[in-house]
């Protein structure tokens, strides 16, 4: 019995920190986006920057794309705070995308906008504050 | 009936309840979660006891102005929670806005109801040389420095420039509305034009050295919500009625956030234009200002090497029509009228307005009508009253300190 138990926490142990490895994707017809946030949780009022990952859906890094950040409150009519940047381009499809703020607690939506060569695409991220 | 009043009279006294969520909205304006002080890196001195001290002298000095009778504590009186009660503030003229509370200052990126500077020193410059204001010029202030805080001056920003060649540096001169001094202005070399633009800033650095040190105090609000969990609630039925209101259904909290009660961003609520005027244009005025701004915070006279992550990533476009920076509520009492021309008298007429939330003349008005009832106003305008409090600073820095004579 002590070893089952044991046997039980150790697999709930994996799962969950296999879990937070997994980082969500977003998706649109051509390409998905994750997100890691360096501030977390994220809170409001306080400016900080993301780190992005774009791939095409079969897994292939998006290099070197045009990429904008915007976003708002649907349900308030307006857009975030500021305006961010993709201020460096990390390599395997990875962006840093600084000037990141929310104003308000609720419901916001982050719109990521990816071109490049033939590639035109929006992937949208929803996220509760 | 007696027991209906009695049952009633209880249910007045009883604690409302607070679910985990509203706790946890509750602490997020408490003045305990206020972060410390942060520090303001486009100013060298801001933390500066001496250069407080210069800048509490200069915040009360009626000779730094054109006609000897201004300072700044004329419109920002410390018995008005730094603000003056007038519609809009009266200085050698009529202003074109409210005086906003200089208190708490130092945690907003931006100042002036429309954003139009980005720091504490940058907006302390700009009143003295309008007209309206106090009227004078950059070279008019750094000589009444040389007569009467010199050696104040120096131990704290170095030598003060010698302005004793009057064909270099004329008696008035600065980029300002006056023709005369203007073109004073534009004779000058460029050179000693950036000797002048430093050492005026260093004035303006100065006054933001004390003006950051008047931070709200403790409130009855912070206290109740010290209180929560423990047996002695201190609100009243009325007070935490309003209270929920505030964090519920009357949506103030979406702007009025955070341990100051602002975002210290730009919205856009409906509020009626003052008669006689065209719509004010806010903040999108506000950020094209900022950014032409001499000395903002990419200015040569900031401390901060270029390091501007505000300006960088400020927000632009037709959204910002007519918006204007969100006020803190930890200054209400005595600053009566609200809004940014003024335009109303009471606290009740403010709640009265975002009841209605009224379409926009201007851009859009960002609030819905929120259909309270009358006690639902008076029970919000209670809970508004509970976060009154002195200033949290020592009396020294709330009076006029002796001055050079």
């Amino acid at each position: 019995m002590k070893y089952l138990l044991t046997l039980l926490l150790l697999s709930l142990t994996i799962s969950l920190t296999h879990a937070s490895d997994i980082a969500e994707v977003w998706t649109s017809k051509r390409i998905q986006i994750s997100y890691q946030s360096a501030l977390q949780p994220i809170a409001i009022n306080k400016m900080h920057h993301w780190i992005i990952e774009i791939k095409t859906l079969d897994g292939l890094a998006v290099e070197d794309a045009n990429v904008q950040v915007t976003g708002g409150m649907p349900a308030h009519n307006h857009g975030l705070p500021t305006s961010p940047q993709v201020t460096e381009h990390l390599g395997e499809g990875r962006y840093r995308v600084e000037g990141m703020r929310f104003h308000m607690n609720g419901q916001w939506e982050i719109r990521i906008s990816v071109k490049r060569d033939g590639l035109d695409e929006l992937v949208t991220i929803p996220l509760v504050l | 009936m007696t027991s209906l009043i009695i049952w009633f009279a209880v249910q007045l006294s009883q604690p409302a309840t607070w679910s985990p969520e509203e706790r946890q909205l509750l602490a997020s304006l408490s003045l305990s979660s206020l972060q410390k002080l942060p520090a303001d890196p486009s100013n060298h001195i801001a933390d500066d006891l001496r250069a407080a001290k210069f800048g509490q002298q200069l915040f009360f000095d009626t000779r730094f102005s054109i006609n000897g009778a201004v300072a700044c504590a004329t419109c920002h009186q410390p018995e008005r929670r730094f603000a003056d009660g007038l519609i809009r503030g009266v200085a050698i003229g009529q202003t074109d806005r409210n005086t906003p509370s200089v208190v708490g200052g130092a945690y907003s990126p931006w100042q002036y109801w429309d954003g139009r500077k980005d720091s504490q020193w940058s907006q302390a410059l700009a009143p003295l040389e309008h007209p309206m204001e106090q009227g004078g010029n950059r070279l008019y202030y750094l000589r009444l420095v040389a007569s009467f805080y010199k050696s104040t001056y120096e131990a704290i920003f170095g030598a003060l420039p010698d302005l004793s060649d009057t064909n270099r540096f004329p008696l008035h001169a600065g980029p300002v509305d006056n023709a005369d001094w203007r073109s004073n202005w534009l004779a000058m070399d460029t050179a000693d034009q950036q000797t002048i633009n430093r050492a005026f800033a260093n004035l303006g650095k100065a006054l933001a050295a004390y003006e950051r040190r008047l931070l709200p105090g403790p409130s009855k609000f912070d206290d109740f919500v010290d209180s929560l969990g423990t047996k002695s609630v201190i609100f009243n039925a009325e007070e935490q009625a309003g209270l929920k209101l505030f964090i519920g259904k009357a949506n103030c909290i979406q702007c009025h956030n955070g341990p100051l009660l602002t975002n210290h961003e730009f919205h856009n609520t409906g509020v009626e234009t003052a008669p006689s005027e065209l719509p004010d244009k806010g903040r999108i005025q506000g950020v094209r200002d900022v950014n032409l701004d001499e000395f903002n915070c990419r200015s040569t006279y900031a401390d901060t090497a270029g390091h501007c992550a505000e300006l960088q990533f400020a927000r632009t476009g037709p959204e910002l029509i007519g918006t204007m920076r969100t006020p803190s509520l930890r200054n209400l009492k005595n600053t009566e009228p609200y809004m940014h021309k003024g335009q109303l008298p009471t606290l009740i007429d403010v709640l009265r307005h975002y009841n209605e939330a009224p379409t926009a003349i201007i851009g859009h008005n960002e609030a819905k009508p929120l259909n309270l009832t009358l006690t639902e106003l008076s029970q919000l305008e209670a809970f508004l009253h509970t976060l009154d409090a002195p200033i949290a600073a020592e009396d020294e820095w709330l009076t006029q300190p002796d001055l050079p004579q």
